[in-house]
């Protein structure tokens, strides 16, 4: 019974993962890809590590828990290093199939000094409105 | 009490990551865990300038699932996408104005928006007054926009921001 419940959540957790990476090869531009591997893994990862811990825990004496460690620590750094690379991408003008907002694009590639001039101008006149509209 | 422990919620979040770490639930553990929780705060001070209060606990714990099962519907919804034509995926640029002020609350909203369905958080503008979204398959972007205030972003501000 434990078997099968085992085999379960390992052939769903390696679908998912298998769908996450061909996500990569059949979306059209980079930021499409990004989100394939940011959401179909984390079910993915989170089933094969459910297995691991069910295994371990009825194999062993002791329960195994620190598989727990590696969802959690897999569900804070995926995001941040998708952000990332998003960041980085809009930063070196990569093409993207949907339209970039041009005043976004313009105020990340400030240089630090004018950032941090900027910052320091806010400070001194809170009220003004030196930021970004969005565009809506 | 400010001195010596700098962030309390802190402590025992570590000393817990410590004993799943050693996978074990011994008193030398637990002592270990509680040390560690209370040295690495005082050490990496200059990493937290602001200080952490959640408000209402209860609706972080609501939040929590909320999340869970929104991770969840996620994947089946890529998965959906990624098997289906590629060709007729539309994705787009969204700007959302954010609410939030704080640092925590602002990296947790974008944490979220990228683990939940068909959204991608891009870009945090230098202000930290606007973020950018990218959409995986959206049309109506007003709408999205209305989603994530309603579903994220106003649980975020109820949990770690006085009102």
């Amino acid at each position: 019974m434990l078997d099968y419940l085992l085999s379960f959540l390992i052939l769903t957790g390696a679908i998912f993962t298998f769908i996450g990476s061909l996500g990569l090869v059949r979306l059209k531009d980079f930021y499409t890809r990004l989100h394939g591997p940011t959401k179909a893994t984390t079910l993915g990862v989170g089933c094969l590590l459910i297995a691991s811990t069910v295994y371990f825990s009825t194999r062993d004496a002791g329960v195994s828990l620190h598989e727990i460690l590696i969802t959690l620590f897999l569900l804070i750094t995926a995001p941040v290093s998708a952000h990332m690379l998003a960041k980085a991408a809009l930063h070196i003008e990569i093409p993207s199939l949907a339209k970039i907002p041009e005043n976004k694009v313009s105020e990340y590639k400030k240089t630090r000094s004018e950032v941090v001039k900027q910052a320091g101008r806010q400070e001194v006149n809170p009220s003004s409105t030196e930021t970004v509209k969005p565009d809506v | 009490m400010g001195r010596l422990l700098p962030h309390p919620l802190l402590t025992p979040i570590l000393a817990i990551v410590w004993l799943l770490l050693t996978n074990s639930f011994d008193p030398g553990q637990i002592v270990m865990g509680l040390l560690l929780g209370w040295a690495i705060p005082l050490i990496s001070i200059r990493f937290w300038p602001e200080k952490v209060y959640i408000y209402k606990p209860l609706t972080l714990l609501r939040y929590s699932f909320l999340l869970l099962f929104d991770i969840i519907m996620a994947n089946f919804t890529v998965a959906r996408l990624v098997l289906g034509n590629p060709d007729r995926i539309q994705p787009a640029f969204v700007v959302m104005p954010l609410d939030l002020t704080s640092d925590l609350a602002i990296s947790l909203l974008a944490n979220s928006i990228t683990l939940t369905p068909g959204t991608l958080s891009a870009q945090l503008s230098l202000d930290r007054k606007y973020l950018l979204i990218h959409a995986f398959n959206e049309t109506d972007t007003k709408a999205l926009v209305a989603e994530i205030k309603n579903r994220y972003e106003s649980p975020l501000k109820e949990i770690f921001e006085k009102c």
